[in-house]
């Protein structure tokens, strides 16, 4: 079903590429695996992993933004919001005064979950507001919203806030050491929080959507020619404040993720460029979801060689290694920038005649 | 186009200066009051007496000589870095690399203030070329680190918002290792910049000879430097360069309609990088007035958030120099009475933020402020930035 | 024609729409009669798109009515018309270039199994209906890759699939050769015949003559008239159209070539997506000439003009101005050899719509003097030292006494804002006498302060000046002076602005608040007004009102008998045929005949421009082709 999902050639080297990568990756993973040892490589594929999860999701809040023609730089801010309000939410309803049955570990991490979710898609709409209703121009309008997040999460940040517990994992690995290569393999399947799944799971019903749905030629349409799409009959505005929503939603997965999956706590300005560079991913995967999850891969291995570098003995200041996913971005930009079609009508308003 | 658009990008000399005046400062002046407004509603939430929040605000920013004293001293790095920003704007390009670029030019010219001596016997001497020298070592520090998203942006197209937001990431690891204290137990020894106190990541003090002079000492622990006057001349100087020069004529041309500019023969390119150039000069400028005006020496977090205040400060001043230096002040307040407000009133001292931001979102929407007052025009900041990502 | 007896589809009633400044449509009123193709003729300007999209439910009309089949219907949005059978092909093709015909199509009213799209059931759809109209389109095709006349069959295709009755054409044929034309005719007719009404906007007379049934004539908001091709003539619509008896030929002598000022050699170019657009063109302009290059839009004449101008690099060949080689020279050095350029898209390389009109007027020669000029740096330090020394002095000096100038006067106003009479209870008490003459003193010790350090400045600038000028002015980008000089510049721009008649209420007024007549008059002015040895003019009078073209038409003829070479590249074959004293056609980037202008008809030229062979079309005689 995904083989043919997509139209054109550049797309389909898109998933050459990611095919690829993929292979090499594996093969790559054998040889550290040899030289280093099991644990090692595991240890630095889940680290890749994590760092995986918020940026693939943030570039699928891009996409659905910059599909519908509205360039999102807010996702940075998006994030935070949301990552903040997960946070507060699990640490509330841990709190007295609340039932019983919202103290329960698994309604109150869900209910917390959702809650973030919702205001990241909250501050999508208001991206769209401001873009949309009011015609700001939409670089202003992502900043105003990354600067909102920032203020707001710093004013209502409570220090020492600490929270009991964080999403489980969903399935433990059924295997143990004694099965060899199983257990490892299960270790990388397994274990893992709802989000991680999730994520697998949206980044394929995007790319289905997208391209197989009635809403997907649509957004499609409105990404290149709005004015086409209202001729049509198409309302370009409903669809792009839908959009927004659930762009919001997207970005907001990635920032609960932060808060509810990762790390458990909330820092300021804990997302650290995360939406930056989820843009540059999309960007890196041609406004692909397939593509732009190969992308997020490449950069989950770059934030997770931090962590894990000095396992293989290489010793290089860590602010070096700091740079790194900062460093590729750029790089990204400078080449694959106008190189790759973005939708034609990014960025630009849409004003109904 | 109609013609409110038209006046929202000022061109220099339309008729009517006046009513021009007046008509360019009801829309910030109502976005602060707004976000003012809204402020106040997030006190009441919080517990508080809005009232006693304010005048606690205003008191600590102007309440006596050491107040406003410190509202000065405040300010001054905001006036640059807010040119940096506006400056760009002019020029088309959205610098959020302000941040970066100022923390850049603090470390230059700390370095150059305390690695340097200059003796030429004459104190005085001494000192003006050492100044200048630092000054100098900041601003060329700041152009570099603007320079880089610029080149990008010229010849490749990379948009300057995601490399200058990427490049302040990239700053603020490379200034984390030339400071860091170093851990000998780890075996890491302490970054090249670092005074070796083996605990705080910072430079050594800069030498005597490189510290701004103090005009007016009020009682109180803040001093009034000389970076004040530098900034109101930076500014007058941006003016003059933005609105009277032939550069200014293809800065603005590039920015407002950059085909046109090739048609005209400009290389566009050539302004590109000039501009952003130009922006983290004075964006390096401003982590100058820091060190060399304040701290002394380069410390952690001693311009946290700056470059960032930056944009609100360029955009509520319409990106005019003169505009600039308004707004400037008024954060320059806003900074320097938060302190008084939260001891007075027990407001955190963060809702100051939080109205920072209202206000950017007022100002950047000002579409939004004029749908509540019913002002008349289109407004919008003149210039489109998000013309996708592979603008070349 | 037996038309006017069939039922009445559509009518308006007392249409009345204003815009800010402009009356578009003032108390129209009309008809559409079943199977009928009604012409809708007017100038651009006239109305006629905003009467159109009133019916089609872009805009809301500010009075009057539109009646659909008998019943009054108010659409709220396209969505709405074309639920009510109206299908609209706009100017500008609302297609999309990535995706396919089939995409195109069904897009707002998609075939779906579930929630899946079934894109092989809507391609069996398009292919019925193509079939079924003499459509032929490959439903799979993407847009992109297609000629613009099979495009124009997606768009009408896209209307029958809504099951339009009502089908209206915008400008259907600006992008057409002649044969093109004659084959939508066709289409046009056939519609007509199985009951379809089509409403044709134009402002093409001979089209209106061949095509229509009736026609309504539009003219500054209103309609002037109603008739049929057999009671008209092409002078009466044009009279009808514009109001006035028109030229409809330029008038000139005959033209006397001179030295060769442009020679073109082999050039090749791409577009922006890496096609070869512009293939080998070579040709030659010579002084006191005009050379026409005509073509249908789209086949290389934009991308030679950027490579002429400097906008665009060749990828083989070379050209010449006056001897001198600037092949992939800057726009810059291409302008000062001598060149004008009246760009294709005025509003995006033409002019800054935010600069003034004298802005406008010195876009390309800004840097040259006396616009650029020196600086006044007794100026400079004037300002610098009286702001530094009035600054410096009462801030540091305020901030002695404000503690007084505070308490006295400024915290209890602040406190009476918040509503407080009583100092103590914001916390503070201290209050003291107000120091009135420190202040005066200090404000007359500034002043006296600052005259004295400008007096030092203005020596050390006078000294300092031969060092810094020229660094300055090399690194701010070699322009002939660092000074915008807007006293020149004004003085420059009243003179062009009376010369080329541009209506302006001042030379301040922002150039994009003028007309699209004016703004071309404008970016005439500028490239006239500098007397070019070689002009280069691309679409000069696209979208503007007949006044502005007679006027525009006649500069470019007393250019060329000034002596200037011009290079006119048109779509409209009328002006080509008018203006030019040679024509070149181009065809898929190159350029298949140079002809003279005398000796060729408008079929032959058609042809040449649909890519038939030179030899076939200009050995045979004109009237066998015909």
């Amino acid at each position: 079903m995904l083989s043919n999902m997509t139209t054109t050639a550049s797309n389909n080297r898109t998933i050459l590429t990611t095919a690829i990568g993929a292979v090499l990756a594996v093969a790559a993973a054998f040889a550290a695996a040899s030289f280093a040892g099991p644990a090692t490589v595991v240890a630095v594929i889940n680290a890749s992993i994590r760092g995986t999860v918020p940026i693939a999701l943030g570039a699928m809040s891009g996409i659905f933004s910059e599909r519908s023609a509205i360039v999102n730089i807010g996702i940075e801010g998006m994030m935070l919001i949301a990552a903040y309000v997960g946070f507060m939410l699990n640490v509330f309803l841990s709190g007295p005064n609340i039932p019983a049955f919202l103290q329960y570990e698994p309604v109150r991490l869900m209910v917390a979950l959702a809650g973030g979710v919702f205001v990241g898609g909250l501050m999508g709409l208001l991206h769209a507001l401001l873009s949309v209703r009011f015609k700001v121009d939409q670089i202003i309008s992502g900043t105003v919203i990354n600067t909102l997040a920032l203020g707001l999460t710093g004013y209502l940040y409570l220090a020492g806030a600490t929270t009991s517990g964080r999403l489980p994992p969903l399935i433990a690995n059924p295997f143990d050491e004694s099965a060899g290569v199983a257990y490892w393999i299960g270790e990388i399947i397994f274990n893992k929080g709802i989000i991680t799944y999730l994520t697998v799971i949206l980044i394929i019903a995007i790319t289905i959507a997208l391209f197989r749905t009635a809403w997907g030629l649509r957004t499609r349409a409105i990404g290149e020619h709005p004015r086409a799409a209202d001729t049509l009959g198409v309302n370009v505005y409903r669809l792009q404040y839908f959009n927004l929503f659930i762009s919001g939603c997207m970005a907001g997965l990635g920032g609960v993720f932060l808060t509810l999956e990762a790390v458990g706590s909330f820092e300021r300005g804990m997302t650290s460029g995360r939406g930056f560079i989820a843009l540059a991913v999309m960007i890196f995967g041609k406004w692909h979801p397939l593509g732009a999850a190969a992308g997020a891969l490449l950069f989950g291995f770059a934030t997770a060689l931090q962590g894990q570098l000095q396992f293989f003995g290489i010793n290089i200041p860590h602010q070096f290694i700091g740079m790194l996913p900062y460093l590729l971005t750029v790089i990204v930009l400078a080449g694959f920038v106008g190189r790759a079609r973005p939708p034609a009508h990014d960025g630009v308003p849409y004003e109904v005649e | 186009m109609s013609e409110a658009s038209i006046t929202a990008t000022v061109s220099p000399r339309s008729p009517g200066l006046l009513r021009r005046l007046v008509g360019s400062a009801a829309v910030p002046l109502l976005a602060v009051f707004t976000a003012v407004v809204i402020g106040a509603i997030f006190i009441v939430l919080a517990g508080f007496d809005p009232r006693e929040a304010y005048l606690g605000l205003i008191d600590g920013a102007f309440g006596d000589a050491g107040s406003m004293t410190r509202t000065l001293v405040k300010m001054t790095p905001l006036v640059f870095s807010g040119l940096a920003v506006a400056f760009a704007f002019k020029g088309g390009l959205f610098n959020i690399g302000a941040q970066g670029q100022l923390i850049i030019g603090s470390v230059t010219s700390a370095w150059v203030g305390f690695a340097l001596q200059v003796d030429l016997g004459n104190p005085t001497l001494s000192a003006i070329v050492h100044i200048t020298l630092s000054l100098l070592a900041g601003a060329l520090g700041g152009a570099l680190w603007g320079a880089i998203p610029g080149l990008l942006k010229a010849y490749t197209g990379a948009h300057e918002v995601i490399t200058t937001i990427m490049f302040n990431f990239i700053a603020s690891n490379l200034i984390s290792w030339l400071l860091n204290a170093g851990s000998p137990g780890d075996g890491i020894p302490p970054g090249p910049l670092n005074d070796g106190n083996g605990v705080i990541a910072r430079t050594p003090q800069i030498m005597e000879t490189a510290r701004l002079p103090v005009i007016f000492d009020p009682p109180g622990p803040q001093a009034l430097h000389l970076g004040i006057f530098l900034a109101i001349i930076g500014a007058l100087l941006i003016l003059l360069l933005i609105a009277r020069s032939t550069f200014g004529f293809e800065l603005r041309m590039v920015g407002l309609n950059p085909s046109a500019a090739r048609y005209s023969g400009i290389s566009v390119k050539r302004i590109t990088v000039m501009t952003m150039v130009i922006a983290g000069a004075l964006a390096g400028l401003a982590g100058a007035m820091q060190t060399l005006g304040v701290n002394y020496r380069y410390e952690p977090n001693q311009s946290l958030g700056l470059g960032f205040d930056a944009i609100t400060v360029a955009l509520l001043g319409s990106n005019n120099p003169v505009g600039v230096l308004l707004a400037a002040f008024l954060f320059g307040a806003m900074d320097a009475g938060s302190t008084r407000m939260q001891f007075n009133s027990g407001v955190p001292s963060e809702i100051i933020l939080v109205v920072q931001a209202l206000i950017l979102m007022f100002v950047a929407a000002d579409q939004i402020v004029r749908a509540i007052y019913r002002i008349r025009g289109e407004g919008g900041i003149g210039q489109m930035l998000s013309t996708g990502w592979g603008q070349r | 024609m037996q038309a006017n007896t069939k039922n009445v589809v559509l009518e308006v009633q007392n249409i009345t729409k204003q815009f800010p400044g402009v009356l578009a449509n003032d108390n129209v009123s009309m008809k559409l009669h079943e199977g009928e193709i009604l012409a809708l003729l007017g100038e651009n300007g006239a109305g006629k798109s905003t009467l159109m999209n009133i019916i089609y439910g872009l805009y809301h009309a500010d009075s009057g009515s539109v009646m659909l089949n008998g019943r009054e219907v108010h659409f709220a949005s396209p969505r709405e018309a074309i639920h009510s059978g109206i299908g609209m092909v706009h100017q500008h093709f609302q297609l999309i270039p990535v995706m396919t015909v089939a995409e195109n199509i069904v897009l707002g009213e998609e075939v779906t199994n579930g929630i899946f799209l079934d894109m092989a059931e809507a391609a069996r759809r398009v292919r019925e209906l193509s079939e079924q109209h003499n459509l032929a389109v490959d439903p799979d095709a993407l847009i992109e890759d297609l000629p613009v006349g099979i495009q124009q069959r997606v768009e009408i295709i896209k209307a029958l699939y809504r099951d339009a009755q009502i089908l209206i054409l915008d400008e259907p044929t600006a992008v057409l050769t002649p044969q093109e034309v004659q084959e939508l005719f066709k289409i046009m007719r056939n519609l007509a015949a199985r009951g379809v009404s089509i409403i044709f906007i134009t402002h093409k007379l001979k089209e209106v003559l061949a095509v229509a049934h009736r026609i309504v004539v539009m003219r500054g908001g209103r309609v002037v008239g109603t008739t049929t091709p057999q009671e008209s003539t092409e002078a009466s619509l044009a009279a009808m159209m514009v109001g006035r008896e028109v030229l409809l030929r330029v008038e000139k002598s005959p033209a006397h070539p001179e030295d060769i000022i442009l020679e073109v050699d082999g050039l090749s170019a791409e577009d922006d997506r890496g096609h070869m657009v512009v293939r080998n063109v070579s040709l030659q302009v010579r002084a006191g000439e005009v050379l026409g290059v005509a073509g249908v839009q789209g086949n290389g004449q934009t991308e030679l003009v950027e490579v002429l101008t400097g906008l665009r690099r060749a990828s083989s060949g070379s050209f010449q101005i006056r001897g001198r080689l600037l092949t992939n020279a800057s726009p810059r050095a291409i302008t000062s050899a001598g060149s004008g350029h009246i760009p294709e898209d005025r509003q995006r390389y033409g002019m800054v719509k935010s600069y003034t009109v004298a802005e406008n007027l010195v876009l390309n020669t800004y840097y040259t003097k006396p616009f650029a000029s020196d600086p006044n740096w007794r100026m400079l330090p004037f300002f610098g030292a009286a702001y530094t020394a009035v600054a410096l002095i009462s801030f540091g000096v305020m901030a002695l006494i404000w503690n007084t100038l505070w308490d006295n006067a400024l915290w209890p106003l602040v406190l009476g804002l918040f509503g407080i009479t009583d100092p103590a209870e914001a916390g503070r008490e201290a209050m003291s006498t107000p120091n009135l003459i420190g202040l005066i003193v200090l404000i007359v010790l500034t002043l006296l302060l600052g005259s004295v350090a400008h007096q030092i400045a203005v020596r050390v600038m006078r000294w300092l000046r031969p060092h810094v000028e020229p660094r300055l002015r090399h690194m701010l980008g070699g322009s002939d002076g660092l000074v915008f000089n807007y006293d020149a510049v004004d003085r420059y721009a009243e003179r062009l602005v009376k010369e080329y008649d541009i209506r302006t209420p001042s030379v301040q007024t922002p150039g994009g608040s003028l007309s699209g007549g004016n703004q071309q008059k404008m970016v005439v002015a500028r490239e006239f007004g500098r007397s070019p040895k070689l002009l280069i003019a691309a679409q000069p009078t696209r979208g503007i009102d007949v006044g502005s073209i007679e006027f525009i038409h006649q500069r470019i003829v007393a250019q060329r008998d000034a002596g200037a070479a011009v290079l006119l590249v048109s779509a409209e074959l009328d002006e080509i045929t008018a203006l030019s004293d040679r024509i070149a056609v181009i065809y898929k980037g190159e350029i298949v005949a140079t002809v003279p202008a005398d000796t060729v008809t408008r079929e032959q030229l058609g042809l040449l421009m649909a890519g038939a062979s030179a030899e076939d079309v200009l050995r045979a005689p004109a009237e066998a082709i015909a």
